[in-house]
């Protein structure tokens, strides 16, 4: 066996090809911080680089699997759950990562989306939201907010949009997370812990289109004020956040309630402390729905939470009955049953 | 048991057995079926029934059917007309009563025959006889239900499950009148009812009374033996029909590649009963995925086939239709994939339940852009193994996908089937590209078949993108080269065109030459055999050639038909198969005969047409 895992560097991911998203594009981001998280998922999960697989449907993100030197499948419009599924079955010893859009993903693929999230099949969602149709020029998508003017909706779209992580965590999710392009750290970081997990992980990156969509997350991504505008969530931490890390996140009946630490009679002791663990979906769906300007857009792992997988369960149902099988054979197969000589 | 009654000896005989769509009219048939092919005959069965589970109780629409033909020679088809029929209400008397040959014997249970069941069924009488023309046959009014509450009245069964074991009362009187032996149901009794042994107990006392019923009352005047086939050839047989055939011939495909198979599929009449079958057999590692719908059910087995195992995926034409754009990835990443297409009444959802040769023209064209794929259909319930198999040698080594066309009547029919050996099946080597392939080139074809290398994911050294977009001719990677587009669209086109060299020559049944051609394609191979060889023995110079492999046509085609005065293209379509004859052997005419009404075709009508297109100038 040789360990070529313990060696990669984010060279070793890159392929021959040559990048075709516009300069500026957040998918430039996105592809970095997947090539720098790969040497170290290689690392941690002994993975030699003959392992990974990237399925993609149709858009710009999906052009993906071109530029990482890895085993690529860039299938067709919706699919790439469905393919990557169908990879993961077929071989479960492969890491299998799916880079999709949000029209890719929530509108014309949201019924393969929301299965391979139900069957919690192990697979590595990557949702590039650029809440806009990149590659056919910028009409709105499942996540363009109400109201957005875009080509097909010159005035406003009239419809509500889809919140990813809501999606997902009602389709019994079992890992939700969510980054910003600009943020390669966090994204890699994310992306490790992705890979780390068991089942199907969702990882939305808020991506900048900058051709037709431009600066829709401005105002979480300007260093200005994005400390005070998004909370990094991380297991067994507390939920603070602001550029003098003084606001928290409070339980205020039902809800969640941002308050400052230190003002009205509120002290870290009350701040609420991140259980991505926790199988109740409650507290998790409500950080994920959370959006500016009432609370700050919660990134990191959301959700994280273990239970049996799609392919663990279709490989053990199949040694299990091997086990004991009688029929061992096509040739015991043609001949069981009820059959007479002429 | 009165042993007065004569017993006279036939060649063949046809029993229809019918009633509501509650009463197991299927499972009664199939039984028969089962019985008379343990005992040695040869056998056809063809299952008619509604598309509903349970149509209105007692009106036509809810009738269904299943036909029996067994024989001591070959028997090809399930009958056109049948000599016994039972009805168990008079919706079923209604609606089958002309399938019966004329002075048949027909037997009903007279308790449905009440005002409720005349009037659900749109008698307009309460006079079946008369009504229906029946003065000429046989009829026995048998009180079946009352016969069968009688006889249950002690087995402590509750009212509802007595009266749903009428159908076995009924059986045993067939089982009386053909002679059969009542052991081979008796034993799938005690193995469906293991658990319940009274349910067991009651089952065999019904069926037993219904022979003892038959024996002994007058109205049957005798007894009918239909002999052990001789004539088939030696060997162990077992009973199978064209569903689970198809099933195990994509597995025995898997095996013989050494590959795990998988199957991507979304439940649709009448194709389920493959997804059931291979879904049963973990014992043989095969996995399969109950997709969210057709599109990802073929998906999952393009992901699957990337990734190393035999994929099939398996449908009906509405099913098909939503596969189209995903096949045209499965030609362009030019991975090994079968699509078995179970052919229904078309369009839309159209005859869910009825067979037609609706897709072909799908099959062939179904897709965006210039993507030819191999097609091939089976023809028999018992060819589907063969043509399965075939099916995944070909997609396997060619490294394409296939088609397999099959349709509701060979799916569901079913026939004796001499067991073969896999070692009797050819070997399928796929070209998978080994470990650690120096200069690996992913769209590198070899010379004979023009065939990729088959890189599976996990192996060193050969990691490589594929995709939808067009390919590069050597590399693989994304071209809009305006020529490097035509030499792929050629070269994808030659591949198929290929497969030619490998699949066996086209067969004549009959004389090479003469008057006239019958073309045939698929499920209707047992009528249309059939009805030639009546011709043939009125001394008329016909011949059929039934094809299987379609897409490509077997190269010695155009040889064949150029020795017939006429070519008469007969298919449960439009004119499909005669109109892509007309694109690809363009010199010849060819004649249609044509039939779509959700049925297959009888032999009469077709001798009938063979003689009048001789007739005519
Ligand atoms: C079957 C089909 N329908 C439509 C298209 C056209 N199409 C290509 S990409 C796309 C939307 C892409 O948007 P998104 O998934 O958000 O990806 P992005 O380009 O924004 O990364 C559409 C509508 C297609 N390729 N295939
Ligand atoms: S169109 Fe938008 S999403 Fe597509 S590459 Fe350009 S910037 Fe990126
Ligand atoms: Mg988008």
């Amino acid at each position: 066996m040789d360990e070529q895992y313990m060696n990669y560097t984010p060279q070793d991911f890159k392929s021959d090809q040559e990048v075709r998203w516009c300069p500026g594009c957040g998918d430039h981001a996105i592809l970095s911080a997947v090539q720098k998280a790969l040497p170290e998922v290689s690392k941690q999960l002994k993975y030699n680089l003959e392992r990974y697989v990237f399925v993609s449907g149709i858009g710009c993100s999906s052009r993906f699997p071109y530029y990482v030197n890895t085993f690529g499948f860039h299938g067709i419009h919706g699919r790439a759950s469905a393919i990557a599924t169908g990879v993961k079955v077929a071989n479960p010893s492969l890491s299998v990562w799916q880079v999709t859009g949000d029209g890719d993903a929530l509108a014309i693929g949201g019924n393969h989306f929301i299965h391979a999230v139900r069957r919690n099949i192990d697979i590595n969602i990557l949702l590039f939201n650029n809440q806009i149709y990149g590659l056919t020029k910028g009409q709105y998508s499942p996540t363009s907010p109400l109201g957005a003017i875009t080509k097909t909706s010159p005035f406003g779209t009239v419809e509500h949009p889809f919140r990813p992580g809501e999606l997902v965590i009602g389709a019994q999710g079992k890992f939700f997370a969510r980054s910003l392009d600009v943020d390669v750290k966090l994204t890699a970081e994310i992306m490790v812990e992705a890979a780390k997990h068991d089942g199907t992980s969702v990882v939305e990156i808020l991506q900048n289109c900058v051709i037709f969509n431009d600066g829709a997350y401005d105002y979480i991504t300007d260093r200005e004020y994005r400390d005070d505008r998004v909370i990094v969530l991380r297991h067994g931490e507390k939920m603070v956040f602001g550029k003098n890390r003084d606001k928290g996140l409070i339980l205020s009946g039902l809800s969640l309630k941002v308050v400052t630490i230190g003002q009205g009679g509120f002290t870290m002791d009350d701040i609420l402390v991140h259980d991505a663990y926790n199988p109740n979906p409650g507290v998790h769906m409500m950080l994920a729905n959370m959006e500016y300007p009432d609370y700050p857009v919660a990134l990191g792992v959301i959700r994280n939470v273990k239970d049996s997988t799609y392919d663990d369960n279709v490989r053990d149902q199949v040694l299990e009955v091997m086990k004991t099988a009688k029929i061992k054979s096509v040739d015991d197969l043609l001949n069981s049953g009820d059959t007479w000589e002429v | 048991m009165d042993k007065q009654k004569s017993v006279q000896e036939l060649d063949e005989v046809v029993v229809r057995f019918s009633g509501d769509s509650g009463d197991g009219m299927q499972l009664t048939g199939t039984l028969f079926a089962d019985a008379s092919a343990l005992f040695g005959n040869d056998v056809s069965t063809f299952p008619d029934y509604p598309s509903e589970i349970r149509a209105p109780q007692g009106t036509i629409g809810g009738v269904s059917g299943f036909q029996v033909h067994f024989g001591n020679r070959k028997v090809n088809t399930p009958g056109d007309y049948c000599d016994v029929l039972v009805a168990m209400n008079p919706a079923a008397l209604k609606a089958n009563a002309k399938w019966v040959k004329r002075g048949g014997l027909i037997i009903v249970d007279a308790d449905q025959f009440n005002e409720k069941g005349y009037q659900r069924a749109g008698y307009k009488t309460f006079d079946a006889v008369s009504e229906l023309n029946l003065q000429d046959y046989k009829l026995i009014f048998a009180p079946i239900t009352n016969l069968t509450k009688e006889s249950l009245k002690d087995s402590g069964l509750d009212n509802k499950s007595i009266t749903r074991s009428k159908n076995m009362f009924a059986l045993g009187m067939v089982y009386y009148i053909f002679d059969r032996p009542l052991n081979f149901t008796e034993k799938f009794f005690e193995k469906k009812f293991a658990k319940k042994p009274e349910v067991v107990e009651a089952n065999k006392k019904v069926l037993r009374d219904g022979f003892n019923y038959a024996a002994n009352i007058q109205a049957i005047p005798s007894t009918y033996k239909v002999k052990q086939a001789t004539n088939l050839p030696k060997g162990k047989y077992r009973n199978i029909n064209g569903n689970t055939a198809t099933a195990w011939g994509l597995i025995a495909a898997a095996e013989k590649a050494g590959l795990p198979l998988f199957c991507g599929s979304y439940p649709i009449t009448p194709a389920t009963e493959i997804l059931i079958e291979l879904a049963k057999r973990k014992d043989l590692g095969v996995k399969t995925l109950q997709a969210e719908d057709e599109i990802a059910g073929i998906c999952t087995a393009i992901g699957a086939s990337y990734a190393g195992n035999f994929a099939v995926t398996t449908t009906s034409g509405p099913g098909l239709s939503l596969k189209s754009e995903a096949m045209g990835l499965a030609v362009m990443t030019e991975l090994p994939l079968v699509i078995v297409d179970v052919q229904r009444g078309g369009p839309s959802t159209g005859l869910p339940t009825k067979t037609e040769q609706s897709d072909l023209m799908q099959a062939l064209w179904g897709r965006n852009g210039e993507a030819p794929m191999v097609v091939i259909a089976a023809s028999t319930p018992s060819n589907c193994f063969d043509y399965a198999f075939m099916a995944g040698k070909i997609a396997m080594e060619h490294m394409t996908p296939v088609l397999l066309l099959t349709d509701g009547y060979i799916a569901n029919g079913s026939e004796p089937w001499r067991i073969p050996s896999m070692k009797d099946y050819p070997e399928i080597k796929p070209p998978i590209v080994p470990d650690g392939t120096e200069g690996y080139m992913p769209y590198a074809r070899d010379d004979k078949r023009l065939a990729r290398g088959w890189a599976f994911p996990g192996k060193k050294g050969i990691a490589h993108r594929v995709g939808g977009l067009e390919k590069d001719f050597l590399k693989g990677s994304v071209s809009h080269d305006p020529i490097n587009h035509q030499r792929m669209v050629d070269i994808r086109a030659a591949k198929v065109q290929r497969v030619q060299e490998f699949i066996p020559e086209q067969q004549v049944i009959g004389d090479p030459e003469g008057d006239l051609l019958v073309i045939g394609w698929g499920g209707t191979y047992g009528h249309l055999y059939d009805a030639v060889n009546e011709m043939r023995a009125s001394g008329k110079k016909v011949s059929l050639c039934h094809f299987n492999y379609i897409n490509p046509l077997p190269k010695n085609t155009r040889d064949i038909f150029a020795k017939f005065k006429k070519l008469l293209v007969c298919e449960l379509n439009m004119g499909q198969f005669a109109n892509y004859l007309r694109m690809n052997v363009q010199e010849f005419n060819y004649l249609q005969y044509n039939k779509v009404q959700g049925l297959p075709f009888t032999v009469a009508e077709l001798v009938e047409m063979f003689n009048q297109i001789l007739e005519e100038k």
